[in-house]
This record gives C-alpha cells, structure tokens and sequence, in this order.
C-alpha cells in the first residue's frame, strides 16, 4: 500500500527546514518518526505535496534538564523516554507512560513531539504533557512560540501549531518532591487506549502542592481535568480527597461508546485510574522528599 | 530520487520515488522476499528489520529514508552458508509453525540478544510484543530465543577462554 505521491525534502538544519515551512506550509507535513503520519498518507487520510523529513537535522534528539526543567528534542524517541535515567529518577509520569505507547517497534521510531503533534485524542503523550503543566514551544522563521499544553489541543488531530511552525521541543518544569504515574487501560500491546490517566503530584509541607492530571481516549482531545486538579491543591493527602477528585475527574472525560467499551464503562476506568494513580503519585512524593 | 543504502553488507544503489516503501525497496527492487509484508498497517511486525541496528516496520519507513544507513533482513542472517544460531534455534525449539511472522520475529529478537544477551521469558515476550503470529505459536518462539541466547553465550564463552588459555600455553611452551 503506497503513499499517494509527495516531493521529499530532508533538511540539514532547523533554519533550512523552517525556511520551506514558510513558504510551504501549508502543502507540507513534517516527518519525524513516521509512526503515524506514514500509515495515515497510506490510509488517503492526507496527501501533502511535500514531506519535510527532519531526522538528518542534528541537535534534536537532546533529552536533557536545563535551567529548571526539562528538554525533549523534537526528534526524542519513545525508545529515548523508556531509557532515560532522568526520566525514571525525576519524571516518573513519563517515564511510566513511555513504555506503554504503542509496541516496542513503533517505539524505536515514533517521536514524543510527534505525537504531541499528530495530537490524536488517544495519544499518551498529550494527556502527561497537561499532567506535567508542560510547555510547548513552537518555532519558525519568524521567530519562536511557547505554548502552554493546556492550550495546544483544539479538536482531534487539531493543535494551536501553525503551517509554518516546527513543534522543536517540550519543556516540562522540574519539580523536587513530585510523584506520577500513567495507567492505560488497552486491548492488547500496541492498540490505542481504551482510556488512561496522566497523574502528576507535587507534595508541599505534608499536603498536596500541586496536582496535574491528564485523560486519554476520552474526548474530542487530550484533556485537562482541571476541577479535580484544583480541589487537590492544598488538600490533605487523603482517601477522601482523592475519592472526590476522582470523582471530578471522571466526570471532566467526554467519552464516546465504541468498540472498545461504553461512555460508562470508559468514564468510570478514568474514575478508578485517577484514584488509583494519586495514591501512588502521593506515596511516591513523599518517598522523594516531598513531604 | 537516488539512494545508497548498505543492505545485509552489500552497498545498493537505486532510483526510488519518495513514496516507496523500505519493504517495497527490499521485496521488490533487490529481490530480498524474506521480508513479509502481512498487515502492511503497521501493526502486525512481519516487516522488521533492522536500520542500524535498531528493529523497525519496513512497512512504515520511506526508502529514502534508509538513504546512506544499513539494513539488515533475514537473508543477511546466515552465516557462511548456515543458519545463525537464532535460526537453528528456532528449527530445534519448533519456534515456527506456518514461517510467515519468522522474518520479523528473528530481527526482533536478533536487536534483542545484541542488547540483552541472557534475557528472561518476560523480557523476550516484552521485546516481541510488536510482533505478531497468526498460529500463535509464542510459547516455542520465546523457547527458542532463550536457547539461541544459551547457545550465542556458551560461544561466546569457549572463544573467551580459548584467547585466555593460548597464552599460558604459549609461556609453557617455553
């Protein structure tokens, strides 16, 4: 099954690329790891006149913290996030969703900015970014962007990305004393998400600094369950608490019933998931200090 | 456009739309049909090679893209005329029933035992879990690559210690 036909362009450098992008952009698409964008051209879901592959640009594969947070290069891999020690030591969300996208195959090529990109409401990454209160930022010709990820998602496939901007990085805040987690609910390896939950907690003084927490899968893009986030801020680290905030978050998701589950059955994964996400997200905080 | 790709060795040089897809490059242009394609969805892994290295769906990569790197597919796993002992491994464990997922199967667990060459059950389930058999046959092909594993080390171990010991029998000789 071949792609319908498109011009290629492989770039040398991020100047060169959004050079094209802005005369091109809007009858260009961006190839990174491919993991989505080479199925959906053979699927007729898209036929851009030019692909602009950015692998052969060098520095975008950094994976590093700089300055109080966290830097993921547009060409980071899923397979980099799965390995990174960093991760593991200091971004437990994502270090636990990162083995969980997709198969281990698609995992060696598919990027993370990428799949911010593609922003497919059941994408893992978008929902930990709106955990991570994430910054993604966004550059072209004319200069460079920052946008929040809670206001990057408009719609499935849908971002506040312009034709002529390159998504070159996510920046996530570094913040001692924090806990997360990323429970996915699917079918078998590789399918899409039933549903899953971003958890993030930041523990102040004994009580809930800060809470972020992201759903996938159950709506019309990754979404941000704000209300619960805002009754965790401040609260007392208990059952209670992360009863009522599962509760708020359940009733945040918009799901659709498919042939994955029912709207109930999804909105209730997100109910369980949450509750159980934060009880893990708080012990862990408090293991790393933050009590 | 042309590219120059490094394939199980030999240097390839073709004329390839930008649409073309690496399995296409290899099944149809070289003629290299060990490659499988069985979703072509991205989805079932017969297709994988390896692109420096690294396990891939040759199914979801741009021919262009392989442009100037090395891939490897199941004809460059022989060895001087036989099998590797991955694919000997596989006939003793019976860790094929039909052959059609085998390709992407052997490649997959090749990168495996390059990075990991003691691996428990669960991490070879864990590293071929984007590939899938159709006669579901997983039991004897995560058998299989344990033993290969097995195999590959005790090798490994026989030549370390034919290097230790030639030495001392050097200086005995003496």
């Amino acid at each position: 099954m071949l792609p319908p036909r498109f011009d290629y362009l492989a770039p040398r450098s991020l100047d060169e690329a959004l050079e094209f992008l802005d005369g091109h952009g809007d009858d260009a698409k961006v190839l990174a790891g491919g993991q989505s964008l080479i199925p959906v051209l053979k699927l007729r879901f898209a036929s851009p006149a030019w692909l602009v592959d950015i692998n052969r640009i060098p520095g975008l594969d950094e994976i590093a913290e700089q300055d109080g947070h966290l830097r993921v290069g547009a060409l980071v891999r899923h397979r980099d996030a799965e390995r990174s020690p960093v991760l593991r030591e200091r971004y437990p969300t994502m270090a636990e969703a990162a083995p969980q996208v997709s198969d281990p195959l698609v995992r060696n090529l598919g990027t993370v900015c990428g799949s911010l990109a593609h922003a497919d409401p059941s994408g893992d990454w978008g929902a930990v970014m709106l955990a991570m209160d994430a910054d993604l930022v966004a550059r072209s010709k004319s200069g460079t962007r920052t946008i929040a990820a809670r206001d990057f998602f408009d719609g499935p496939f849908t971002t506040a990305l312009r034709p002529d901007e390159l998504l070159v990085e996510a920046r996530v805040p570094a913040r001692p004393g924090t806990g997360g987690a990323y429970l996915k609910l699917e079918r078998k390896v590789g399918d899409f998400a039933t549903a899953a939950v971003a958890v993030r907690v930041t523990m102040s003084d004994g009580r809930i600094g800060e809470a972020g927490i992201g759903l996938t899968a159950v709506g019309p893009n990754n979404l941000k369950a704000t209300e619960a986030e805002a009754a965790l801020a401040g609260a007392d680290p208990s059952d209670e608490a992360f009863r009522e905030a599962a509760e708020l978050a359940a009733r945040a998701a918009s799901p659709s019933t498919d042939m994955r589950g029912s709207a109930e059955y999804k909105r209730n994964i997100v109910r369980v998931f949450t509750e159980r996400g934060l009880r893990r997200s708080v012990a862990m905080a408090i293991a790393d200090g933050g009590a | 456009m042309q590219v120059t790709v490094n394939v199980n060795g030999t240097s390839q040089t073709a004329d390839v739309e930008p649409r073309l897809l690496l399995v296409h490059l290899l099944r149809e242009r070289l003629g290299l049909t060990g490659t499988h394609i069985g979703c072509d969805t991205t989805s079932c892994g017969a297709c994988t090679v390896l692109v420096d290295g690294v396990p891939i769906k040759s199914c979801t990569y741009l021919a262009v893209q392989a442009d100037g790197r090395s891939v490897r597919t199941v004809e460059g796993l022989v060895e001087g005329g036989k099998p590797s002992p991955l694919q000997a491994a596989f006939k003793q464990e019976h860790g094929l029933q039909c052959g059609f997922c085998t390709p992407g199967m052997l490649l997959a667990a090749e990168a495996l035992l390059a990075d990991n060459p003691d691996p428990t059950e669960e991490q070879v389930r864990w590293a071929l879990s984007g590939n899938l058999c159709r006669c579901t046959g997983y039991m004897n092909i995560v058998k299989a690559v344990q033993a290969a594993g097995a195999a590959m080390r005790s090798a490994a171990g026989v030549a370390e210690a034919e290097t230790a010991e030639a030495p001392a029998m050097a200086g005995g000789a003496q």
